[in-house]
């Protein structure tokens, strides 16, 4: 399965990108914002995104709506520190399937990824 | 600045040492910034809030907890004069900022992209109008500070801290 991270933090990309290669994940792409996610995504076809909300020149939630707008249907994950219910409801009606609050640890991003996929295949 | 503030700025970076760097940390007596330090800052991350609380979030330490720290959190040794070193640094005040921001329920905060400040004996300037703190902590990687000025924005509801609310 190809999954893509979009994080700014390069140390959030790789603990995340570590997790997944634990839990047998090899096709692993970076972006380091919105705008050089949406470059890459035509070209990678990730079948699941983990995306930071807060980044510089394209944040985590215009990235989505961007990549719903463009036709894009793989299961987002939103990985933050944005936790407010607000926040949670923003992100969801942009188009993000499952989120996860930073700090986090291995099995949590584990069990939501599962989660995430299991609901995907159901759907 | 209210004692909830400083109890969900003091959970939240217990929750990040804790979850992300498996480290238990320890907070000591907050005091405010305007007192001499307790140890010299060398490495710096530095969050702005903005919205309903104004104001800047300092987590500083010497060089060689910061070290401590990093190699904690990211499982290497890193230089502190490299990028990823300071990208890490950034990651964690970020966590630290937004965990206890997420305790301020009825407030709309917004937190900034992190900067990094090395350089023995920095001192990093507060905004004058906002009340600052300064809350230590201990772990087995060293000490460090959390410092935290923050001021309402005049149309903003008193922040109320989840937690301390439980706890009360």
């Amino acid at each position: 399965m190809k999954v893509m991270l979009v994080d700014d933090s390069k140390t959030m990309r790789s603990i995340q990108r570590n997790i997944l290669i634990q839990l047998g994940y090899k096709e692993i792409e970076e972006a380091c914002d919105g705008q050089d996610a949406l470059s890459k995504v035509s070209a990678f076809a990730p079948e699941l995104l983990l995306v930071d909300w807060n980044m510089p020149n394209m944040d985590g939630v215009t990235f989505v709506r961007n990549y719903r707008a463009l036709g894009g249907k793989s299961p987002v994950i939103m990985v933050t520190t944005e936790s407010e219910k607000s926040r949670v409801v923003e992100a969801i009606k942009a188009g993000v399937n499952n989120y996860v609050v930073k700090p986090f640890t291995p099995d949590v991003l584990s069990q939501r990824i599962n989660e995430t996929l299991s609901r995907t295949k159901a759907a | 600045m209210d004692a909830q503030s400083i109890t969900a700025f003091v959970a939240s970076t217990h929750q990040v040492f804790s979850t992300m760097l498996s480290l238990t940390v320890t907070a000591g007596k907050p005091y405010s910034c305007s007192t001499v330090p307790l140890f010299e800052s060398e490495v710096s991350g530095i969050i702005g809030m903005s919205g309903d609380v104004q104001g800047m979030v300092v987590l500083s330490f010497p060089t060689a907890t910061a070290c401590n720290v990093i190699r904690a959190f990211t499982g290497a040794d890193m230089d502190p004069s490299s990028p990823d070193f300071a990208d890490a640094v950034g990651e964690l005040v970020n966590m630290i900022s937004g965990a206890a921001k997420a305790k301020f329920e009825c407030t709309n905060v917004s937190i900034s992209c992190p900067s990094v400040v090395l350089g023995r004996g920095h001192r990093v300037a507060q905004p004058s109008d906002a009340t600052c703190i300064t809350i230590p902590f201990a772990c087995s990687a060293g000490q460090f500070s959390v410092e935290v000025a923050m001021k309402l924005a005049k149309s903003a509801a008193v922040p109320t801290s989840t937690s301390a609310a439980k706890a009360a």
